[in-house]
């Protein structure tokens, strides 16, 4: 089954962390992915930028609306994703407890719909 | 199940669905995880029976023809609902892995028991804790909505959409059904456990074992708290699940006279009492507390010990009984353990000591509407002589009470007050 690993993390943390713990942190989420590949559950990942870079655009009565901005204003966003596919949800599990953002965020595992 | 068929052919469905019923689900609902449309089938296949039964039979292996209908009634529910041609691909792979699954279950005559690998499905951490338990009763023991709903005090509407939501995630967010790893294994049995007495509760209340569905909701219960045991040797808790639930099996024989009329344990012949079920439950209980690990179902069994010690040997334990519920209630913070703690205190320090524990959990809105609560109160305030408000409490326990022989018990206690 294929799952999106969802990461939650606080924007303001990253600009707290030392150049020598930014640097640690983008080694363990590069850790994280290879270890992803070689059992060969990934599928795909993106990290993105922060949600200051967000716009949000909507249709309400037949007008397009266009706002600056994250959907939900949250001290959480979502930071990045992985894609995987794995056997079942116990699988998906054990891999978003193994993601760096468990540490630091929240990491939702949403079942992914699968076309049939 | 409860089937209105006739004679012969429901005895039998009967026999079967609670036999086999959670063995069935689990069988064909491994590969698609769809409990709901498993259920479906079964239920199609078991009407089927009702019709064929009669005419032809029941037939020799009454659980292999279950499965084969059942199967074909699976895949035409998916035919059904699907078209197009993933589909076909999809209800090949399923009619195959089912054919042959199958096939090889009729050879055996016996199909693979999957029930403790459904067992975990169903008290997954993913799904809802409120839900585990009455998702087991229905899922691997075939209990009905509605049955489920009064065990667990809920409207049968809400329960049947809390059971279907439950189902609804166990397929679509993928939940296995398997036996979970090793260093999962802890944290896992604990829920699985209290579905399993959960089952065993809702058997317990038909005492005289004239309902024969319910009845055997203990046997069940029992049978799956030995599988657990079987797997988890080295679990405490399981062997004082199994323990707690051999004690209270033991004393079924003495619940009621030969008049069919309610016995309290402090009423009990214990002549009566199943020696060879109380041995096994001590050995149990012994083989658990050495692995020194105390948890709720290993206090719960030695309250049952301490209580069978009392009466065979006549040996009063009252103070050590109320130090178990001391122990037990800081584990569970349960008003249903508090109730119970108040009236061990009436032995050991009297009614008033105990009606003014009672007093304590009063305010719980769990108890309002709790048979034990009133029942423990009415007896507590007629010992202390206060013998109006006894007779009001009675009424509430009298009223609560679904079962009429423990009614009658309670009739009699309130017409003995002056």
């Amino acid at each position: 089954m294929q799952y999106l690993l969802v990461l939650h993390v606080s924007e303001s943390g990253w600009g707290q962390l030392t150049p020598e713990q930014q640097q640690q942190g983008t080694a363990a989420y590069m850790a994280y992915g290879e270890a992803l590949r070689k059992a060969g559950a990934f599928l795909g990942s993106n990290r993105l930028k922060p949600s200051s870079n967000s716009t949000t655009v909507r249709i309400a009565n037949g007008k397009t609306q266009v706002l600056d901005g994250p959907y939900a204003d949250t001290k959480e966003q979502v930071g990045g994703y992985y894609l995987i596919d794995v056997a079942d949800l116990d699988a998906a599990i054990s891999w978003a407890s193994r993601c760096p953002a468990a540490g630091h965020g929240v990491v939702e595992v949403r079942p992914v719909w699968q076309m049939q | 199940m409860n089937f209105a068929g006739g004679d012969d052919a429901r005895k039998t469905a009967d026999a079967v669905a609670r036999r086999s019923y959670g063995k069935l689900v689990a069988f064909l609902a491994a590969r698609t995880r769809d409990v709901t449309a498993a259920e479906d089938a079964l239920a199609e296949a078991f009407a089927s029976a009702l019709v064929d039964w009669p005419q032809n039979g029941c037939p020799r292996n009454p659980e292999g023809w279950l499965l084969t209908v059942a199967r074909r009634k699976l895949i035409d529910s998916v035919r059904r609902r699907q078209t197009g041609e993933a589909a076909s691909t999809q209800l090949q792979i399923l009619a195959e892995g089912l054919e042959d699954a199958a096939a090889q279950a009729e050879r055996d005559m016996q199909i693979p028991d999957k029930r403790l690998a459904l067992l975990f499905a169903c008290a997954h951490p993913a799904i809802e804790a409120g839900i585990r338990a009455p998702l087991m009763l229905q899922v691997v023991l075939g209990l009905d909505g509605e049955t489920i709903a009064s065990a667990f005090l809920v409207s049968p509407a809400a329960m049947r959409k809390r059971l279907s939501r439950a189902k609804e995630k166990i397929q679509q967010a993928g939940i296995p059904f398997a036996i979970p790893e090793r260093e999962e294994l802890p944290h896992r049995v604990d829920t699985v456990l209290d579905a399993i007495y959960a089952s065993f509760a809702e058997g317990w209340t038909d005492a005289s074992g004239t309902d024969s569905i319910r009845r055997n909701l203990t046997d069940e219960a029992i049978f799956l708290a030995r599988l657990v045991v079987e797997l988890m040797p080295q679990e405490p808790e399981a062997l004082g699940l199994l323990a707690l639930m051999l004690h209270a099996e033991a004393r079924r024989p003495a619940r009621r006279n030969i008049a069919g009329d309610y016995v309290p344990l402090a009423e009990q012949d214990p002549q009566l009492w199943t020696a060879t079920l109380i041995d096994e439950a001590e050995r149990l209980l012994y083989r658990a507390s050495a692995m020194q690990s105390i948890g709720r179902f290993q206090l719960e069994a030695a309250l049952q010990s301490a209580h069978a010690h009392r009466r065979r040997t006549g040996h009063d334990n009252w103070a050590e009984v109320v130090q178990i519920y001391d122990a037990l209630i800081a584990i569970t913070d349960s008003p249903v353990v508090a109730i119970n703690r108040a009236l061990a205190i009436a032995e050991v320090h009297g009614p008033e000591a105990a009606a003014a524990a009672l007093k304590d959990i009063a305010a719980d809105d769990r108890l309002s509407e709790y048979q034990p609560y009133w029942a423990a109160r009415a007896e507590l305030l007629s010992k202390t002589g206060a013998h109006d408000e006894a007779r009001q409490a009675y009424e509430m326990a009298i009223g609560l009470e679904r079962d009429t022989t423990v009614r009658a018990f309670l009739q009699k206690r309130q017409a003995a007050l002056k």
